[in-house]
């Protein structure tokens, strides 16, 4: 390193703090400018949540207005998916594909900066509503609802979730093209890591997708600014049309939020069960298999929506074809961890974690695909604690997972593994004593979106509200360490997992050329549990490593 | 582009060398070496017009459903369109793809004139209908708020239209940077392929929205 950096000056770790303020195209200053961003938004969207279970604690409307109940969730969903969840991930992907695929950077440098910095003021804007009367449709903005007064902030809602989703679309460009084009020598396909799989898929997904959500609030921007006729029956337009359209990305999206997380925990379980993942192949194809299957399912959304019989057969079928694939991985999870020599840190129980509760929220999804019962729970709480299992369940937990894991690389320092412990345990705690209750609530009928409820629900929900508070709480000790060990942490070194992909063959925080020579790849990247000689000889004679067959 | 060759002996790899566990046996690629990517700009920019496409799709659905749904479509009292002055720019567009096409042929032999000449016809073409489509806007009975059919026609028209817009504005561009010496050259020409090919997509889109709006 000595050497490289006298004769590469560039070769040098990014400094300082106001290279995070700057319109750096190094991705891995724009992947934690993504971190840092977008858990901002999260802590606000996160207050957003307490004051929606403040106003809960009693069956009366009585903490809020009920027109600002509305915007708080509007607001609280919109925030969580498009300023947090999506770009979080983003912010992972950004800093781990390239040196996951041996590459220098991404493909297009000053786009990436371009689409980090269209969050911001996307964010902002958004912010910005609550001011003169924030948006109130819920985040899917169904019309007639949303083309009604106030008509401000559900334009800026509109123009935040366009400039969202061009920053989302131009992030996805870039990875693709990344992926495909940059990978270093010997990196084959099927010989990326996971998450580098996850993330193609994904971002083939927003490039898809989201084109259509942005015709889609354009459609409504007119029906609502200018007062053309869309999805206004009066004059022949059609309000369901915007569903489809709606569902048709936003379902999707379901998948771009959870598909990256999964690639993450494909990476943390082997790791810290020190096996090769179980099924390597089987699981890279089945996130394209989802993400296929993820195109044909939205109108399982609309079962009540006027949806013709043979349609509501169709989607139910489709939706409930898609717990194959994601099965596929979840076994293939759990085959990873039998018999490995499993290390409890932070990031491995955030992954266990994640694999417990994704695959409660898992079934729920299909127990919510089923016709019959959907018409029966649609719009109760029981939605809500499903959608939750899986976004909140599911992803939050695999990226504070990923933020256990890769943190050490991102500055070269530990995050305190008692105090991340203890994260863990009131995030577990706190998120099942907020959303088990929920499926319970749901199934009495008690319905969303609404500022007061019947009384006989109110013991759940001083359970679910005080779980929600405990969430809020669970924040606190992961800030403090996070800031505490970004300047005080134990020293990390290159490696501290005794990972074997290839972002943990260069120093940490990497340079900001990430490698001092371009690796070349020999073999896949999970034989954990073998010795260099072992692996060496099998990568010559593309043989096996003991008993273990690396998938591949 | 520069090929890469492993050089140095094995072992002292970057990953070995930092204790690196057992994936990667690295050595090879030379720092600053390995630029070997080729210029990914035009893939990049396809991906971008796939996506594109699904915007266009997803609008051509939205029109598809109202017409589907609708018990009569037109919707009962919506004036005859014009087809006259809609046939002749869908010519001018088609023709206009080709013309744009002989700038690619043309810059592989280096001749910068040509790629001027057959932008500047293009950007004429492309013009010519754009104020076709205005003579059209200007001479039609209904609005954007006279019920969906109008809707849907001036919101799609007028998102082609501005796709339209879009490539003269990269027509332009093209021409002046073409002053400049050397920024074109056989080799290396992405602002002119790329521009050539946003035109095809513009050209393809307004076929589709033509047999859509004025045919079927």
């Amino acid at each position: 390193m000595v050497d490289a950096l006298q004769r590469f000056p560039e070769m040098e770790p990014p400094a300082g703090w106001r290279t995070y303020f700057s319109f750096s195209t190094d991705h891995k200053v724009i992947g934690i400018q993504y971190l840092v961003t977008t858990f901002f938004f999260y802590m606000i969207g996160g207050f957003l949540a307490m004051l929606i279970r403040a106003e809960l604690l009693t069956p009366a409307s009585d903490f809020v207005d009920p027109a600002v109940y509305n915007s708080l969730f509007t607001i609280h969903a919109t925030i969580m998916i498009f300023l947090w969840i999506i770009p979080a991930l983003a912010g992972f992907g950004n800093y781990l594909v390239p040196l996951m695929i041996g590459a220098r950077d991404m493909a297009f440098p000053r786009l990436n900066a371009l689409s980090f910095w269209l969050i911001p003021p996307g964010g902002v804007l958004l912010m910005s509503s609550f001011f003169w009367g924030a948006a109130g449709a819920g985040w899917t903005s169904y019309p007639p609802l949303s083309i009604q007064d106030p008509k401000l902030g559900e334009a800026i809602w509109i123009s935040s979730v366009a400039i969202l989703g061009t920053s989302s679309i131009m992030a996805a460009l870039n990875f693709f093209t990344t992926i495909l084009k940059m990978r270093t020598k010997g990196m084959d396909l099927f010989r990326m890591p996971l998450f580098v799989w996850s993330v193609l898929v994904a971002s083939g997904i927003t490039l898809l997708g989201t084109p259509v959500l942005t015709g889609a609030v354009i459609l409504l921007g007119f029906d609502l600014l200018v007062g053309t006729s869309f999805f206004n029956p009066t004059g022949g337009g059609n309000p369901v049309v915007y569903q489809h359209m709606f569902w048709f990305y936003s379902h999707p999206a379901v998948y771009i939020m959870v598909l990256p997380a999964m690639g993450m925990i494909s990476e943390i379980l082997p790791i810290f069960a020190r096996k090769p993942i179980f099924g390597y192949r089987a699981i890279a194809i089945s996130s394209i298999s989802i993400s296929v299957l993820g195109f044909v399912v939205w109108a399982h959304h609309m079962f009540t929506s006027g949806t013709p019989e043979w349609m509501r057969m169709f989607f139910m079928i489709t939706s409930m074809v898609i717990a194959v694939p994601t099965g596929i991985k979840v076994f293939s999870w759990v085959a990873t961890l039998w018999g490995g020599k499993i290390r409890f840190t932070s990031a491995m129980l955030f992954a266990l974690g994640f694999v417990s509760l994704f695959v409660i929220g898992g079934l729920s999804g299909i127990v919510l695909a089923s016709v019959p019962v959907n018409i029966h729970v649609h719009n109760t709480y029981f939605v809500v604690a499903h959608l939750h299992y899986v976004l909140f369940g599911g992803s939050v937990f695999a990226i504070y997972s990923g933020f256990y894991c890769w943190f050490p690389k991102m500055t070269g320092r530990l995050l305190n593994e008692f105090w991340g412990k203890i994260h863990f345990f009131l995030t577990f705690v706190g998120f099942n004593l907020c959303f088990l209750p929920m499926h319970t609530l749901g199934l009495q009928g008690m319905p969303r979106r609404v500022a007061d409820y019947d009384p006989q629900f109110t013991n759940l929900n001083v359970i679910v509200s005080l779980g929600g508070f405990l969430l809020g709480i669970s924040t606190l000790p992961f800030i403090v360490n996070v800031i505490w060990s970004w300047s005080k942490g134990k020293e990390a070194g290159p490696n501290p997992w005794n990972a074997l992909s290839l972002e943990w063959a260069t120093s940490s925080p990497p340079p900001v050329e990430n490698f001092e020579k371009l690796p070349v790849v020999y073999a896949p990247p999970y034989w954990y549990g073998s010795t260099l000689e072992e692996v060496k000889k099998a990568a010559l004679t593309g043989g096996r490593v003991g008993k273990h067959r690396a998938g591949n | 582009m520069q090929q890469t060759t492993p050089n140095e002996p094995t072992s002292s790899t970057a990953a070995a060398s930092m204790g690196m566990g057992t994936t990667v046996e690295a050595e090879a690629l030379q720092h600053h070496e390995e630029h070997e990517h080729g210029d990914m700009r035009l893939f990049g920019f396809t991906t971008f017009l796939i996506s594109e496409t699904m915007l266009f799709l997803g609008l051509f659905s939205a029109l598809l459903t109202y017409r589907s749904v609708a018990l009569v479509w037109p919707p009962a009292g919506t004036p005859e369109l014009e087809k006259l002055i809609p046939a002749i720019n869908t010519v001018i567009l088609i023709a206009s793809s080709l013309v744009i096409h002989q700038a690619s042929d043309a810059i592989k032999k280096n001749n910068l004139k040509g790629v001027r000449q057959s932008f500047l016809i293009t950007l004429l073409m492309g013009a010519t209908f754009l104020a076709g489509q205005l003579w059209e806007y200007a001479h039609l009975s209904f609005g954007l708020k006279s019920g969906i059919f109008g809707s849907t026609f001036y919101v799609l028209t007028g998102f082609h239209g501005l796709h339209v817009f879009v490539g003269l504005l990269l027509m332009g561009t093209v021409m002046f940077r073409s002053m400049k010496p050397n920024h074109y050259t056989a080799e290396s020409h992405f602002g002119i392929e790329a521009t050539s090919l946003y035109w095809h997509f513009v050209d393809v889109v307004w076929i589709f929205l033509f047999l859509l709006l004025y045919v079927l």
